[in-house]
């Protein structure tokens, strides 16, 4: 009966909605609870990923009204190739995180009732899927909300704790201020389109065709993209990220950093390309500026961390920063009105969105699978992991093997495309954009190192090395279906990362759809091996090759070489003649990322103190030392202390309209009434 | 020499002014800046006598030696013997980091261009395109004088400052008349001379030439 | 008659793996000559790997995959990269495979799992190493793409056989562009094969390392092929600064005859520069850690000096 991908995607959101209101139902039995209900949602993500993969490769858009909504604004929804692409995002990683699931909320089991985690669950990823089908802005708001309302509610899930309540309405706030900017840029949308008379004008059809003078067209863009950066993520509007993210459980993290934040990218890509398709060169610029600040701002906090959930939260701070540089750089090229060159530059960032989406939701589910094992989400208490939680081990490092942007995964491809595009600069004809280009290249580039050196840090304070804790807990790996989860996770970043072209052939009706022309003739021009984005005399790249030449030269070399038997010894490790060297001496993430933030520190306000507790009589060697280092986003004291402090002053001044005597009232009343009267005769 | 090697020629002595120019930005050792001031003025009267040459002014040729004489021999020797009777030893220290300074000094060059880029469209000569190199060194002399502690540097600055001016003049309009550019030169020579008075008056009363030392001269209230 | 350009690549590879110590060793010579020692001779790095093979392997305890792992990787991107630079002729079917970016990349896949096994003993001076080698890298790397970009503006690719053939078709001139990013090139080069004045690689002091201390547990064949690999590494980075800045010599697509002459040609360009690295090596004293800041900042700004000298003077 699903004959056409909208009915797929409608049967996906109905069967989350119907799980979500089933799932009381069985609250006295969890484990069954827990295990339906994921598989529920497995089958419903499944549908999405198809109904997704269909409606981009087919290329049609398909478009429905439902009889829900208010009378006579009912919700119109529609699935085109924009929206099909961010479906099977959700849809894909919704897919490894419910068969995650499975296993990681077993550990609640006993602890505290997860219902309301798996009803607010169901209702989360139905309410993005919903978001990136919306068609006008009463359906998308509405979506928006249930996504924002029911993502507080998984925020909030282990609520005893103070930390997790102040990270949770902190997240609150900030959504609700964006959602108010997004409500407002729709309402200038609306109120310039085709048939605002008669209150039609709130579909995104007839704001495709609305006339916008340019001042309200700018109000426009920068209220959305104010909403949707505050949605994700973007610096100076993060400071939720760090925090929610954490808190949250972590499968529950890893859908918020994987693919909540993306249907902002969703909503800054279909307002501006789609809603106003003609805009000047200096949108893209702040686009591109906001998106290179969240690149280095991001991973440099990342760097100060030692929380593995933290950290991992500030690098999609640095992730979308990335994607937005693809984008920013599309809008500028498309402003000057270089097609092919804008259709790279958005492909580049949408090829962005999705290897984030699978290998963050990797890395935060190997996150969950250590916090599940050990109880600490410290690094400086970890270490040696890889000895007891071997396969947790392997595929998070091919998370960070990914997010590093090494090749021959998926990571690479999309910073190489977006070098690629930052690298056809000189066709621009603005001979001042043309020397600041370059300068962006850099700044992406520096980004790209340093989050390799935070996932080596990462990795090799979490897994390798000894244990560095003072106690020591039973830890044993994670169960299969955990595994399953973060090995789909990791075989779909193998896959994008050695497939390039095919993924561009398939994604290529987006950018034909926004833009006007398409990459793919030229991408894939050379077979499914290569990807040759402009031409094949420019720059060519074959990730398979990479990974084939690599193994086979690895291969040959271990063949070779391993053929004596038996000469391999273990030893004690050599410790320079110190014989009391214990698993205290190792470096930790602190120290790994001391000589980085001695370099950039300037940037946040960074305090260091060493305190010498004296022996008695020998001041050289100390009883005890003790190092305080406390690290502070300036961005606190600059931006959000003023505006919290402007906010509580107006209000104080508000109040005392309320005077708790019933003649002030009725005075307002009878003002209000004469000034009716005489305004609006 | 035919027209299109001597503009590159000529482009690539303006490449070698702008980085003896960044080099004296970044440099923390006294001698070595009073070298890279050297070698600045070597370059500059390369570029002008190859200029005098190809557009046929000849009186470039005087400001060529006289550049020659002044800045690449007499001026520095100058500085020499100055700071040797100064006894000045350390390295010279700056306000802003030194990383710093030099993206300041890119964003510099980066606006120069900009900013001369309606002279680019409109000129004929083939000294077009170093008149952005010529604004960048002025405004780097101006940012050495800003972000230097030291007396002896700040003057430094001030004469790759002048250096810069006397570049923008040779691209521009082919160089100054003459008469000017002798008067201009036997300024530079007095001031270098005054210079010298002041360090050591400088130097009796504060006894260094560290210039925040003189906030000392300020009211105090 | 043409050779068939898989044995081309071939020959290529050999080269690489049996001349890459040869240059090590030729450089060592230099050094000692300019220092009043006597060398142990050109051929000396080849005895010290045959020994490395035939010893007995020391693990320590609590190593694990990633340990044993990390040398056979690092030697196969080497050998990779080492197929797509073209060292002797322009004709390889692998060069295509990857651009100047994937090179850098390659080496940084290398750099990943050296530091992650530096990490992997569980002693401080692995994680020194680890951490320091991961600063410069980070430092480095957007000196090394802003001087890519400029070699790539001024020849319209960033592939480099690509560029080859645009240096020998003529277009590309004197052009002070590519003269400043021959310089960052040469600094950033120090900095990624890890050669005074960034790191100092004959010493003996763990505390002064920074490529020596990731590798300081590894013994017997894993070393011989780090060290291998460290020896093709520094090798590709002059035959790399060769390809894009001073080509000629190296064999066009179709001809036969031009590959011995290439050889002969990278032989003496190679020989040229060992001198060169020498006296840098000698002139200079290694940096402190937190100066190397400027060191690299430098690279960078003449790299953008020399991009911004191609849109000014160009």
């Amino acid at each position: 009966m699903m004959y056409d991908p909208i009915s797929m995607a409608g049967a996906s959101v109905l069967l989350l909605f119907a799980t979500a209101m089933l799932a009381p139902l069985f609250r006295k039995h969890q484990q069954i609870l827990i295990t339906m209900s994921f598989a529920l949602a497995t089958v419903a993500s499944f549908l999405g990923v198809t109904a997704g993969i269909w409606s981009v490769g087919s290329g049609i858009t398909n478009q429905v009204i439902l009889p829900i909504g208010l009378p006579d604004l009912p919700f119109h929804l529609r699935l085109d190739a924009l929206s099909g692409f961010f479906l099977t995002v959700i849809g894909l990683l919704s897919l490894f995180v419910s068969v995650y699931s499975i296993g990681y909320i077993k550990g609640y089991l006993g602890q505290r009732s997860v219902t309301s985690l798996i009803i607010f669950y169901c209702i989360f990823i139905a309410g993005m899927m919903m978001v990136v089908l919306a068609d006008d802005a009463l359906c998308f708001l509405v979506s928006w909300e249930i996504m924002a309302a029911s993502s507080y509610f998984l925020v909030i899930f282990e609520n005893e704790r103070q930390e997790n309540r102040r990270a949770a309405f902190l997240y609150l706030v900030v959504a609700h201020v964006g959602a108010i900017a997004i409500l407002l840029s729709f309402g200038v949308l609306a109120g310039f389109a085709t048939k605002s008379e008669s209150f039609l004008g709130y579909t995104f059809d007839a704001m495709r065709t609305a006339q916008l003078p340019i001042e309200w067209a700018t109000a426009a863009f920068f209220l959305s993209f104010f909403g949707f950066a505050a949605k994700a993520g973007v610096i100076p509007l993060h400071v939720w990220l760090p925090e929610a993210h954490p808190v949250a459980p972590s499968n529950v993290s890893a859908l918020m950093s994987g693919v909540m934040l993306k249907t902002a990218i969703y909503g800054i890509v279909r307002v501006t390309f789609d809603l106003i398709h003609v805009f000047p060169v200096w949108w893209g610029a702040i686009v591109l500026s906001f998106g290179l600040i969240s690149a280095v701002m991001g991973v440099l906090y990342a760097l100060m961390q030692h929380d593995l959930k933290r950290l991992l939260a500030y690098h999609s701070v640095e992730n979308i920063g990335i994607i937005l540089i693809g984008i920013g750089l599309a809008m500028i090229f498309k402003a000057f009105n270089l097609p092919l060159l804008a259709a790279l530059g958005l492909i580049a960032g949408l090829y962005h969105t999705m290897n984030h989406a699978m290998f963050k939701g990797l890395l935060f589910m190997g996150a969950g699978a250590v916090l599940h094992a050990t109880g600490e989400r410290n690094m400086e208490e970890m270490g040696g992991l890889i000895h007891r939680m071997p396969w947790t081990a392997a595929l998070f490092l091919i998370g960070c093997v990914s997010i590093s942007a090494l090749p021959p995964f998926n990571g690479f491809v999309s910073e190489w495309l977006t070098f690629q595009a930052f690298l056809l600069s000189p066709a621009l004809p603005s001979p001042l954009i043309r020397l600041l280009i370059p300068l962006g290249a850099a700044l992406l580039a520096l980004t790209g190192a340093l989050a390799a050196a935070c996932f080596v840090k990462a990795f090799g304070v979490t897994f390798l090395g000894h244990w560095r804790g003072h106690h020591n807990p039973k830890v044993h790996e994670v169960d299969w279906s955990m595994r399953i989860g973060m090995l789909l996770a990791a075989l779909t970043c193998f896959g994008l990362g050695i497939l390039p072209s095919v993924f561009i052939d398939w994604m290529d009706i987006i950018a034909e759809q926004l833009i006007g022309t398409t990459i793919a003739s030229s991408a894939g021009r050379y077979g499914w091996m290569w990807l040759t984005p402009v031409s094949y005399e420019r720059a060519s790249y074959s990730g398979f090759i990479v990974f084939v030449g690599i193994i086979l030269v690895l291969g040959i070399a271990y063949a070779l070489l391993h053929v004596r038997p038996g000469t391999i010894r273990r030893v004690p490790i050599w410790d320079c003649g110190f014989e009391k060297i214990n698993q205290r001496m190792q470096y930790n993430a602190t120290s790994f990322a001391m000589p980085i933030r001695r370099i950039f520190g300037y940037l946040f306000s960074i305090r260091e103190r060493v305190e010498l507790a004296p022996q008695a009589g020998h001041k050289a060697f100390p009883k005890k030392i003790q190092y305080h280092l406390s690290i502070r986003d300036r961005v606190w004291g600059w931006l959000y202390k003023p505006v919290v402090e402007a906010s509580f002053w107006m209000s104080r001044k508000v109040g005392k309209l309320q005077q708790g005597r019933i003649q002030a009232y009725l005075i307002y009343s009878f003002i209000t009434i004469i000034i009716l009267l005489v305004f609006l005769r | 020499m035919d027209l299109i090697t001597a503009a590159h020629v000529n482009s690539f002595l303006a490449a070698l002014v702008l980085l003896t120019a960044f080099g004296m930005l970044v440099q923390r050792r006294i001698y070595g800046l009073i070298n890279l001031f050297a070698w600045q003025g070597l370059f500059l009267s390369l570029n002008t006598a190859i200029v005098g040459y190809v557009a046929g002014k000849h009186h470039l040729y005087i400001s060529s030696l006289l550049t020659l004489s002044l800045k690449v021999f007499l001026l520095p020797y100058i500085l020499h013997v100055l700071i040797h009777r100064l006894k000045i030893r350390k390295e010279v220290e700056t306000i802003v980091n030194i990383p710093m300074t030099m993206l300041i000094g890119i964003a510099l060059v980066i606006f120069s261009y900009h900013l001369t880029a309606p002279v680019r469209e409109l000129s004929a000569m083939i000294t077009r395109s170093t008149l952005a190199i010529a604004l960048a060194t002025v405004m780097i002399g101006l940012l050495m004088m800003i972000t230097r502690r030291h007396a002896v540097t700040q003057i430094i600055g001030f004469l790759a400052l002048e250096n810069g001016l006397f570049f923008a003049a040779t691209s521009a309009t082919y160089g100054m008349p003459l008469v000017v550019e002798l008067g201009v030169a036997l300024d530079v020579l007095i001031a270098a001379f005054i210079f010298g008075i002041f360090f050591f008056h400088i130097h009796t009363t504060f006894d260094s030439l560290d210039v925040d030392q003189m906030a000392r001269l300020k009211e105090e209230d | 008659m043409t050779l068939n350009p898989y044995i081309i690549e071939l020959l290529q590879v050999l080269t690489l793996l049996g001349l890459a110590p040869a240059f090590v060793g030729w450089v060592r010579m230099v050094k000692c000559w300019a220092q009043g020692r006597t060398s142990a001779g050109l051929f000396q790095p080849y005895r010290d790997l045959a020994k490395l093979f035939s010893k007995e392997v020391l693990l320590a305890e609590n190593a694990s995959w990633i340990f044993r792992f990390t040398p056979y990787l690092v030697f196969s991107t080497a050998v990779l990269a080492g197929g797509i630079i073209p060292i002797l002729s322009l004709d390889l079917p692998l060069a295509s495979t990857a651009d100047v970016i994937v090179i850098v990349a390659l080496f940084a896949i290398a750099r990943f799992f050296t530091a992650l096994a530096g990490m992997d003993i569980g002693t401080a001076f692995g994680g020194m190493g680890s951490s320091r080698e991961m600063m410069i890298a980070s430092l480095a790397e957007p000196a090394m793409l802003m001087a890519i970009f400029t070699v790539s503006l001024a020849n319209r690719s960033t592939s480099l056989s690509e560029i080859i053939q645009v240096i020998y078709s003529g277009q590309s001139v004197l052009r002070p562009s590519l003269a400043f990013a021959f310089l960052a090139f040469i600094l950033i080069a120090l900095a990624e094969t890890g050669r005074v004045p960034v790191d100092n690689p004959a010493t003996h002091l763990e505390l002064t390392m920074i490529h020596e201390a990731m590798i300081l547990e590894y013994s017997g064949r894993h070393l011989a092929l780090i060290e291998w690999a460290g020896m093709m590494k520094l090798f590709l980075f002059v035959i790399l600064g060769i390809a894009a800045f001073a080509p000629w010599g190296i064999a066009a697509k179709g001809s036969l005859l031009g590959i011995p002459e290439a050889l002969v040609y990278m032989v003496l360009k190679l020989g040229a520069v060992g001198i060169g690295i020498v006296l840098i090596e000698t002139g200079l004293a290694k940096m402190r850690l937190f100066r190397l800041t400027e060191f690299l900042g430098a690279a960078f700004l003449l790299a953008t000096l020399g991009m911004l000298s191609f849109f000014i003077l160009d």
